[in-house]
């Protein structure tokens, strides 16, 4: 796989070398060496987790700064659905699509428009003859990585199309470019507000491959104490929302698998439970289902570590943003909606998921073996207590490392311990 | 044949939640290992079957796996009540399970000839209230 670029940065000034992180990262990715954590570029799959637990905050999200997008001549906001559930007293997302107005955006586009697209497209796919079951969706880049490097056999489930991101930057290229005659692509800036790591990632590699729409990507918390001092309610809004139940439900658990109108669906959401769904489902040993909705954050996006508001008070505010609003305002055009199973191009992903396992011990198997074999004699003589303070998750991580060149044996403190004792006496603290 | 890296798991009966933990970290070593997708498939879906059934039917065991560059060989002991009838057992659909525990439960009668389905060689040997062995071979 190509080099993908993380968006979890570790600030190492503030970072005190706990084990925080480092027992809890779900894929294994951090090492503490040196006094401070180190993040593997090839195991991180942005999930943040390590950010939500950092008790010094030593762990950022590199984003665009808000003035990013000042030097585009005509500047679209893509706000997601998380976003709605960020502001206290929001019954009206108009309220707030004005506000972006007003901070200096020339339109908005919602993100939930497109996912009432993709909602009608992933309903087309379903009824496809060839489509592996369950599917899993595609929609949260933490999950498709996790895919790639954990779960070889489950690649062709993934549904491959785009996520709504994607979808939401593409129509409102088209659309400003259609409205505006006088624009070139060029003078268009399209801005991302971003609750989450893992999109921000997941965009800037499309950026750098130049296949992205977007611009730029902020993050949703610096976004929220801008408009916060901008919204308002005295004036009443000149834009109004294009989205339906549908769209705005994607942004919570469930939301996405919801807007299929077929109960053989499951959600999960959490990475360590969505780790456990997969790996039944990669045993065979799963009922009968259709679709899988899996999201790295506990709650679904609203959990995402780049919002303001406690993931379930952002899920409950939602639903009275939903109240008022029909089930959906983007339905696919379709002649014999039953039977139509197409879905255009463009809205598939340009290239597929690719096994990338990050922990292979060598490229050839013989020398994986003989390393493997010397990982068993060392990992034999630690003792197994799993404690983090060598600085590798486990003590089988740790001898890897050792394996690896990565680490000596005598960082083991537990091994230090005993040979304390030794040199101090030589006694067992057990004997009389 | 080279030597064999040799991963042994014990499979408690008491925890429903930690069924398949043994089939995790094997599939685990398997993809550091650099084996094929199509092999840990097999050894996944005929391992964790055999967990399971470990789990179920004889309160755990041990599972022992022997990894060799062409080859997966899992041992899987426990010392359960034993199959009374082993041929009988390997029928797709035969079933001990009652009734009630197929109708909402598990009991379809598809685990055993699923392992032998998955697996290049499978043999199982067992006495009855001593325990039973099953040892599965998959070829790379």
């Amino acid at each position: 796989m190509a080099k993908y670029n993380h968006s979890v940065l570790l600030d190492s000034s503030k970072c005190k070398g706990c084990t925080h992180c480092l027992k809890r990262c779900p894929t294994e990715a951090i090492r503490i060496r040196n006094g401070h954590a180190q993040i593997s570029a090839t195991s991180c799959i942005d999930c943040g987790e390590c950010i939500r637990l950092c008790p010094y905050n030593a762990k950022t999200v590199i984003c665009d700064k808000l003035e990013a997008i000042e030097s585009f001549r005509y500047k679209i906001a893509l706000p997601p659905p998380s976003l709605y559930g960020q502001f206290d007293h929001l019954d009206d997302i108009d309220y707030l699509l004005q506000g972006l107005r007003d901070y200096g955006f020339d339109e908005v586009f919602e993100v939930a428009q497109a996912a009432e697209i993709v909602s009608g497209y992933t309903r087309r796919y379903l009824r496809r003859p060839d489509v592996v079951k369950p599917a899993i969706s595609s929609a949260c880049p933490a999950i498709t990585h996790l895919i790639e490097q954990r779960f070889p056999n489950l690649i062709d489930n993934v549904i491959p199309l785009l996520p709504p991101v994607d979808v939401a930057a593409k129509m409102a290229r088209e659309k400003a470019l259609a409205e505006h005659p006088e624009l070139k692509s060029e003078d268009i800036g399209i801005c991302f507000i971003s609750p989450c790591p893992a999109k921000v990632s997941y965009l800037k590699n499309e950026m750098a491959k130049g296949r992205s729409n977007v611009d730029c990507v902020v993050s949703m918390g610096d976004m929220y104490f801008s408009l916060v001092n901008i919204m308002s309610r005295a004036i009443e809004p000149e834009i109004n929302t294009q989205t339906g139940i549908i769209g705005v439900s994607w942004a919570s658990s469930g939301g996405e698998a919801s807007a299929l109108f077929n109960d053989r669906y499951l959600a999960a959401d959490g990475i360590e439970n969505v780790i456990r769904v997969l790996e039944n489902i990669d045993n065979g040993s799963f009922p009968e289902l259709e679709f899988i909705e899996l999201n790295a954050c506990s709650g679904g996006c609203v959990g995402g570590v780049l919002t303001v508001e406690n993931a379930f008070i952002a899920k409950a505010r939602l639903h009275t943003v939903r109240h008022y609003l029909p089930v959906s305002r983007n339905w696919n055009v379709a002649g014999d909606a039953k039977a139509d199973i197409s879905i255009p191009d463009n809205l598939f992903m340009s290239e597929p998921l690719e096994y990338s396992p990050p922990g292979s011990l060598a490229d050839n198997m013989m020398d994986a073996f003989r390393k493997r074999a010397r990982i068993q004699e060392i990992a034999e003589r630690l003792p197994a207590l799993d404690c983090g303070s060598c600085g590798s998750p486990t003590c089988l991580a740790f001898a890897m490392d050792i394996v690896n060149g990565n680490a000596t044996e005598d960082e083991c403190i537990v091994k230090m311990r005993d040979r304390m004792h030794e040199l101090l006496g030589g006694s067992d603290h057990d004997s009389p | 044949m080279s030597d064999a890296l040799k991963f042994e798991y014990k499979i408690s009966g008491e925890n429903f939640a930690s069924a398949g933990e043994a089939t995790m970290r094997i599939k685990k070593e398997l993809r550091s290992l650099g084996f094929t997708p199509a092999l840990i498939r097999r050894v996944s879906i005929a391992m964790y079957e055999g967990e399971i059934n470990m789990v179920i039917h004889a309160g755990g065991g041990v599972a022992t796996v022997l990894v060799y560059p062409e080859c997966v060989e899992i041992t899987l002991a426990d010392q359960g009540p034993g199959i009374a009838d082993i041929s009988l057992a390997m029928q797709e659909g035969y079933t001990t399970a009652p009734d009630a525990i197929r109708s909402f439960g598990f009991g379809a009668g598809m685990g055993l000839p699923n392992m032998k389905k998955y697996t290049d060689d499978m043999r199982i040997e067992s006495e009855l209230n001593k325990g039973t062995t099953v040892y599965m071979k998959i070829n790379a």
